[in-house]
């Protein structure tokens, strides 16, 4: 387990460094075991497992939006795992359950044999609709057509600079709407 | 939306990045200062006498252990604005100014006094500092808790009642240029009712919008 929390932490310093491969590899490596968490956590509050993909995604959000807070002197892992309860403990208190989070869903799960499939999640996508026109254009564009920025710039006639503007908003915009629901 | 698609997404605005939190906060607080300062002039002003009483250590205390409560009230915010942090020992940091108030009390009970020490802590000024600690907070705490909200506290309570001490310590500073009552006994009491009162609104507004 120490081997693979410190490749985490190694793949993020790369990505604060600009390495966007880095970032790319540390969110597809950290995902199967945030939803075996996940799926532990809503088994434990006697909730669906089904719906752990919501919750995968809304910590994804909160890593992303939230990196800054993380301090490259320290592991990664801690900090990951730290917001990952956060998440699942704001998710069980919106089904209305009572809480019982395990400090160890996560960063027990067994590197062994995550759950790896990739569902689509209901609640990104509902929310993707009450965005403003250019954003959800955008992100649209980016996350369901897999285009590029370069692309995405091109088909909808805006500056490469105005689609990363308008992709970072889209995505604050999603997160702030997952946050309140 | 598949949670590859947004893995894909979430890299390719991964040059999107925020600054430190410690940094917003540093400009959140230059901008506020000087409207609470403004607030402070305009309402209270510094007391007329105070060239004379830049002589009584116990007017320089003041200003030392206010001083004190925001710097180490700063250092606890930040340190509580990243999710894996809990209070833990940080919360030692507050028995230095603390710890500060108890050496004033001891070393003005150790001397000869003109007033006994009711009147002392009773003061003549007790009103005016339980209401103006707390106005004079209010921009410094808005600016506070807007810069912490880029963070991810686990405990946003427990942030925001910080946040209400950074504002509460500032805001402190200023009020002890205007109040006349200089004895550790008066501040142990009145300054400590009025910058309580300011964490408990720091902690009210923070586990509302502090949660990220």
């Amino acid at each position: 387990m120490r081997g693979r929390e410190d490749e985490w932490t190694d793949l993020m310093r790369s990505a604060n460094a600009g390495d966007n491969a880095a970032y790319y590899r540390l969110l597809k490596a950290v995902t199967p075991v945030l939803r075996a968490g996940a799926r532990r956590g809503l088994a434990r509050a006697g909730q669906p497992v089904d719906q752990s993909e919501d919750i995968v995604q809304d910590i994804l959000f909160a890593v992303h939006l939230k990196r800054h807070t993380w301090d490259t002197n320290a592991p990664f892992a801690p900090w990951l795992f730290a917001i990952a309860r956060n998440k699942l403990i704001d998710a069980l208190r919106r089904r209305g359950r009572r809480i019982f989070v395990n400090i160890d869903d996560f960063s027990e799960t067994l590197a062994g044999a995550p759950v790896e499939e990739s569902v689509p999640a209901s609640e990104v996508t509902t929310h993707l609709n009450g965005l403003p026109k250019r954003q959800r254009d955008v992100l649209q564009s980016i996350a369901v057509d897999s285009a590029s920025i370069k692309e995405t710039a091109a088909k909808l006639s805006m500056t490469e600079g105005a689609v990363r503007v308008a992709l970072h908003r889209g995505l604050t915009g999603l997160a702030s709407k997952l946050r309140k629901e | 939306m598949d949670t590859n698609d947004l893995i894909r997404t979430l890299a390719a605005d991964s040059d999107a990045r925020e600054r430190p939190v410690g940094n917003l906060l540093m400009v959140a607080l230059v901008l506020a200062v000087p409207v609470s300062t403004a607030l402070f002039l305009a309402g209270l002003g510094v007391r007329s006498d105070v060239m004379t009483a830049m002589r009584n250590p116990f007017f320089d205390l003041k200003f030392v252990i206010t001083i004190a409560l925001a710097a180490v009230a700063i250092a606890i915010s930040l340190h509580l604005s990243r999710p894996e942090a809990s209070l833990g020992r940080w919360a030692w940091l507050l028995a230095i100014p603390v710890g500060l108030l108890g050496i004033g009390m001891v070393s003005e009970m150790m001397m000869p006094q003109r007033a006994p020490w009711t009147a002392r802590l009773i003061g003549s000024n007790s009103k005016v500092c339980l209401t103006a600690i707390p106005l004079l907070s209010l921009p410094l705490l808005v600016a506070a808790l807007f810069a912490l909200r880029r963070g991810a506290p686990s405990r946003p309570a427990v942030a925001g009642a910080f946040a209400g001490l950074v504002s509460a310590g500032l805001a402190a500073t200023l009020y002890a240029a205007h109040c006349t009552d200089d004895s550790p006994m008066f501040v142990a009491t009145w300054y400590t009712i009025a910058i309580g009162f300011v964490a408990a609104i720091g902690a009210f507004a923070g586990s509302r919008i502090l949660r990220f």
